[in-house]
């Protein structure tokens, strides 16, 4: 690993002003997926800017409803996420996912907003924020789930900007199923569907260079939620990823399998 | 350099460290508590399993600066004045470890488990054991090991 | 199942002394030393396949803060350090001898495969060395590489060395062609099959680390390493590498974190850190990173095999016909070229009456990572082509695949049983092991946990693997004539103390094995003294005479037997001190549980009484008998010892994405006489899960061009607890008869017997949906398109 300066901020605002015109510096959550690149030398940045000084701040560490939204903290952990009473009464789907990301270890550092702003094709939280709709909250505006994954590793944050919060409209019903990779854990293929008073969302981890959602099993979904209606909906290979160690003809028959799991272990 | 200062089974430290000490180094090499092992570089074996506020942490996935104002609990610091905590011991009796190298981040992680399901099925335990290499055991007798301690420490022993 | 033994001798589950310091965090692995004045070095090594190299720069890294020194494979060459020995040769078909190209500490002029060492640098902290290696400029001239077998035997195949055409390491042979081939002219059915063994990585959770020390005033070098055989390191040090002889030499394996067999090879970094020791005049240490073990560490297996059974129609086997290549990589680790040869083909008869048997083995280089032994090392592979072979014939045949196996055992009125290739049998119930395994595994109701299966979407398969393996390597002699180059007896030394307290001195290695706990229990059942009072010592070539260490599941049945035998010595010597206290002759003296006795008599002495008198000789027979209690043996085995069983797995195939989950494993094995129950079935459960893990997760990838893609745990995968079950395991003891335990080993059963049986499980539950063959690993996708293929979809 190369050397850095540390810092260790005592408010997002402060935060933002480490980062603002430092390309290389970067924001450091739980670390589960920004130490092991860094180890690796994947990532080389100058400055690495802790969150750790903010748990106290503004709700980052919190799960709260609000409104009709279940509301979850920037720094709160995936295993906060699997083990919470309120997520697993509101969208106990979302639990599932969280307990079901890495190993526990993993699960008591990693953080929702670490993950989100990481933007790994393969994780498993982007699955979710898609299919639920949810919103990404940052220091200064709003970013609706559809316009916040841009690409492999990359996603609509600026280089300043620091996620707060994730708000997830409560659906109806969700499941997650994932296939994961047999080493690594993450998604080999990842689907997270929802059942909402005005339709169904269909989601899609680690097929692709990023989360992507599936309009003809929502549709699909939309008119009959039912493992049968999507059972000979799929998705085409060719934009799938490639190169990697599953096929793109393989990854794009777990779409439809994943997805029919996912629809049967709604509740 | 910077200023780490952090309780390591119950003692206080304060220790000097590069900002890209890894927490594993600053307790093997600045510490020389050494019973805490690096098994891979990318996060996947678990034995450098340690307890950071207890929770059960991997070490090399942590930088030292990090710990800052943290309890740190090591392999170390789990047995009482020289005797085996419930889930070591179960370790002995059940032949859950050969060559030992896995042995101090799987008990970690081993207690951890049973400490937040006391009561846990042999597949919760093997899941919950999914950060943990072991190559000599086959698991089998850790997964009796983990399983014979939750009734022990259902018993009150910790 | 026999009734738990009691007490602390032979057959007792006694708890392990070694277990408190482990689980407090006391142990002492290599990389847990820090010496007085350490440095640090860490390795540039090649990112190609196969470079020449131009250059290497080393100012840069020089400059950096910290650094001592860059070294590189020039400046060894100018210290006249020598190359890697392969310590076995193999004679070719023709008479010729293989070809065993140099294989230098680091490379000079090119690199042969990702991973070999091309610089060395050595800083004052590690982080410090890693920053260094970075600035180390190396001009590659990058050439064209081979990484697979059928690649470097095609034709025009990029060459790995000159002096190898063809890639050909040696072209060997074994059995008996002509008679072969009258088997096959006379044989009703002909059963072939081509299948490859995948290649592994050892992958012991500790990784290989090496602190060399050279002390200028003694002149004398220490090393401390992962070594599952320290003299053995020190031997080649001294009369190949190093070049230092012996005395001036010690090396100390303290706990090692696993071995699995990647830790019995003499490596370049053990050699290496020595000499930098002196070059630098401070004890230099290095450790490997995961990533760095894949691209260090010798691998495993990887085969490509073609094989054809002959048959009868009512499925007795005639002749058995065996074309491999073995992929050596790119040179040839310690024991690399026994391990295709020696160690598998002598074992294509597995548990069988073959009449007549014809193997021939072809090594290749290739631009990889040197491959050697790993756990089973030679007797997996011969096990998962025959086991594959038996399964496939009893399908073309119509029978059931229990019976055609029943049908060709061995029966136990044969042994000794000579085999077409070589070996000859001792002892073996082999039909009590298949009964004893289908019984524990409820066998008869299969079909009913199947129709279970079913109802939950999943195809539920049944596999089955009888084998048999080879361990205790192995009588001196015997393995001289075959081109080893060492012996493989094993040394002991049993001290008695004046109190009656015992150390006991072993050449065998402990990495798991539990050796301060079993041998204790040799000498409590002999000596008849607490296993509290005896201190097992392994380890170090100061404190030990000599050894070969621990690999082929030979410590037991070999190491232990130096052990007896050196007992044997103290308790002869005893009987002439007992019999002077007792003033009685030596011949009526008689030893048992701890006492010597007149015999006929209640005159009596406690062992502890005359190791007492043996070091305080007051009342002495002095003129005849040294005083002192102290003696040393060493073993050399009369043949190998030949464990086996039956191996039974089931697995519920998920038909829609191929993931295969192994729900049962039921194996009875025969591994001679045991020591302690307990560590015996934790050496099964071990085996199992490693040999579980090559048949489902386990590969290391190369592309074409020699890059590893499966270069860390990411994307290797190792078997976690979740992908096993528990596992059942029993024992029917038939004793060794040719060694004084009648132990016969039990470390590699595991990953020899199970594999082929989870094989042949998938296969069984894919049988009815056409499939046929299917290649280790069986990963979801290779079985989600092996399913897809036999229904006319694309594969």
């Amino acid at each position: 690993m190369r050397n850095f300066e540390f810092h260790r901020p005592a408010s997002v605002a402060d935060a933002v002003a480490l980062l603002r015109g430092n390309d290389s510096a970067k924001l450091l959550a739980g670390g589960q997926s920004l130490l092991p690149i860094m180890k690796l030398d994947l990532a080389q940045p100058s400055d690495v800017v802790s969150l750790a000084g903010l748990a106290g701040a503004d709700g980052l560490k919190e799960i709260r409803s609000e409104g009709g939204d279940l509301v979850i903290g920037a720094l709160v952990t995936h295993h906060e996420v699997a083990s919470s009473p309120e997520v697993r009464r509101r969208i106990p789907g979302l639990a599932d996912l969280a307990g079901g990301i890495g190993d526990a270890q993993i699960r008591n550092r990693g953080t929702i907003g670490g993950s989100l702003a990481h933007a790994d094709p393969a994780a498993d939280y982007p699955a979710a924020v898609l299919a639920l709709g949810a919103t990404i909250v940052t220091d200064r505006r709003r970013i609706a789930a559809d316009d916040y994954f841009t690409g492999l590793f990359s996603s609509a944050l600026e280089a300043d900007e620091i996620i707060t919060a994730v708000r997830f409209p409560v659906p109806e019903c969700a499941a997650y199923a994932k296939f994961p990779h047999p080493a690594s854990k993450y998604a080999v293929v990842g689907v997270m569907v929802a059942k909402t008073g005005g339709g169904a969302r269909v989601a899609v981890t680690g097929a692709g260079s990023k989360v992507f959602r599936v309009p003809a099993m929502e549709s699909a979904l939309a008119a009959d939620f039912s493992t049968d209606a999507i059972r000979s909906v799929t998705v085409d290979p060719t934009g799938l990823r490639s190169g990697g160690e599953a096929s793109p003809e393989y990854l794009a028959h777990l779409v439809t399998v994943m997805a029919r799991r996912a629809v049967q272990a709604c509740r | 350099m910077a200023k780490v200062s952090l309780q390591v089974n119950a003692k206080n430290h304060v220790v000097d460290v590069e900002p890209r000490t890894l927490l594993v180094d600053l307790l093997r090499e600045h510490l020389r508590l050494t019973g805490t092992h690096v098994g891979c570089d990318t996060s996947q074996c678990g034995a450098c399993t340690v307890w950071v506020d207890g929770r059960s942490v991997k070490s090399c996935a942590m930088l030292a600066v990090e710990a800052d104002g943290a309890a740190v609990t090591t392999i170390e610091g789990l047995a009482r004045n020289g005797e085996l905590h419930p889930m070591q011991a179960a370790f002995h009796t059940c032949h859950g470890l050969q060559c030992g190298f896995c042995t101090p981040g799987m008990v970690m992680r081993a207690t951890e488990l049973v400490q937040r399901n006391p009561r846990p099925t042999e597949d919760e335990v093997r899941h919950g054991l999914e950060g943990n290499f072991c190559r000599c055991t086959g698991y089998h007798n850790i997964v009796r090991a983990v399983l014979t301690a939750a009734e022990t420490m259902r018993g009150g022993a910790q | 199942m026999s009734e738990p033994v009691s007490g602390q001798g032979m057959g007792a589950s006694v708890l392990r002394k070694e277990d408190r310091r482990f689980l407090l965090g006391k142990g002492r692995y290599t990389d847990d030393y820090l010496l007085p004045g350490q440095t640090h070095a860490v390795f540039v090594r090649s990112p190609h396949a196969h470079a020449k190299i131009r250059s290497i720069d080393a100012r840069q890294a020089l400059a950096a803060p910290g650094v001592l020194a860059v070294l590189t494979g020039e400046d060894a060459v100018a210290d006249d350090l020598g190359g890697i020995p392969c310590g076995w040769t193999i004679t070719n078909k023709d008479g010729s001898k293989m070809v065993a190209p140099p294989h230098p500490a680091m490379v000079k002029g090119s690199a042969r495969h990702t991973g070999d060492p091309v610089a060395m640098v050595i800083a004052e902290t590690r982080a410090q060395a890693r920053d260094a290696a970075q600035l180390v400029e190396v001009d590659y001239d990058p050439l064209p590489a081979v990484a697979h077998l059928n690649a470097a035997v095609a034709e025009g195949a990029p060459k790995v060395w000159e002096e190898a055409p063809g890639n050909v390491c040696f072209d060997w042979h074994i059995g008996n062609a002509a008679a072969t081939e009258a088997e096959f002219a006379q044989a009703d059915r002909v059963i072939s099959l081509d299948l490859t063994n995948n290649r592994v990585a050892p992958n012991a959770i500790e990784p290989r680390a090496a602190n060399g020390n050279y002390d200028d005033v003694a002149d004398r070098y220490t090393l401390y390493t992962t070594s599952q055989n320290p003299h053995l390191t020190r031997l080649l040090l001294a009369a190949y590498t190093l070049k230092v002889p012996e005395h001036k030499l010690r090396v100390v394996a303290p706990d090692v974190g696993g071995g699995f067999g990647s830790k019995i090879f003499h490596y370049a970094e053990e050699l290496l850190v020595l000499w930098a020791s002196k070059r630098v005049g401070r004890p230099v240490k290095w450790t490997s990173d995961r990533s760095e073990a894949f691209l260090s560490d010798a691998h495993g297996r990887d085969h490509v095999t073609h094989a054809e059974l002959a048959v009868t129609a009512d499925g007795k086997f005639r002749g058995l016909r065996v074309r491999t290549l073995a992929n050596m990589g790119a040179y040839l680790s310690t024991f690399a070229p026994a391990i295709p040869t020696y160690l598998h083909a002598t074992l294509l008869s597995g548990p069988y009456v073959i009449p007549a048997i014809y193997a021939e083995v072809k090594a290749i280089f290739t631009h990889t990572v040197p491959v050697d032994a790993v756990r089973g090392a030679g007797r997996p592979e011969a096990t998962y082509l025959l086991e594959r072979l038996v399964d496939k014939a009893a399908r073309e045949l119509g029978i059931d695949r229990v019976e055609i196996r029943r049908q060709n055992l061995i029966q136990p009125d044969q042994f000794p049983y000579q085999t077409p290739v070589a070996l000859e049998y001792d002892i073996g119930d082999y039909p009590a092991t298949l009964d004893m395994a289908l019984a524990a595994n409820d066998h008869g109701k299969f079909a009913e946990r199947k129709a279970e299966s079913e109802t939950r979407g999943k195809l539920r398969g049944f596999g089955i693997s009888t084998y048999i393996e080879a361990c205790g390597i192995a009588p001196s002699a015997l393995v001289g004539a075959l081109g080893a180059g060492a012996g493989l007896y094993e040394a002991a030394t049993v001290r008695v103390h004046p109190t009656g307290s015992v150390t006991v001195f072993t050449g065998s290695h402990s990495h798991g094995q539990g050796h301060e706990t079993t041998f204790a229990q040799l000498v409590n059942e002999r000596l008849g003294i607490p296993i509290e009072n005896i201190e097992v010592v392994h380890g170090d070539t100061d404190r030990i005479p000599f050894g070969m260490g621990t690999y082929g599941s030979r410590s037991a049945a070999v190491g232990g037997s130096a052990i007896v035998k050196a007992m044997d010595k103290i308790v002869d010597k005893g009987k002439k001190i007992a019999a002077h206290l007792l003033e009685a002759s030596v011949a009526d003296v008689e030893f048992a549980d701890g006492k010597y006795r007149v015999a006929g008599t209640d005159r009596e002495k406690t062992f502890g009484e005359i190791a007492f008198t043996a070091y305080v000789p007051h009342n002495y027979p002095i003129e005849t008998v040294e005083p002192g209690l102290e003696d040393s043996a060493f073993y050399d085995p009369k043949n190998f010892t030949f464990p086996g069983g039956c191996h039974l797995v089931e697995v519920e195939v998920d038909p829609e994405t191929g993931v295969v989950e192994v729900v049962d494993v039921t194996i009875a094995d025969d591994v001679g006489v045991i020591i302690n129950p307990m560590i015996v079935d934790g050496q099964a459960h071990g085996g199992l899960a490693h040999g579980i893990g090559q048949a489902l997760l386990e590969e290391c990838v190369y592309d074409a061009d020699g890059q590893l893609l499966s270069g860390s745990f990411m994307s290797y995968c190792m078997p976690r607890a979740a992908d096993l079950p528990s596992f059942k395991v029993g024992n029917h003891v038939t004793a060794c008869t040719h060694n004084p335990t009648g132990i016969k080993g039990v470390g590699e059963v595991g990953a020899i017997g199970v594999p082929p049986a989870v094989i042949n499980a998938v296969l069984d539950a894919l049988a009815p949906l056409g499939v046929t063959h299917i290649d280790m690993p069986a990963t979801p996708e290779k079985v989600w398109r092996a399913i897809r293929a036999a229904a006319g979809g694309a594969a």
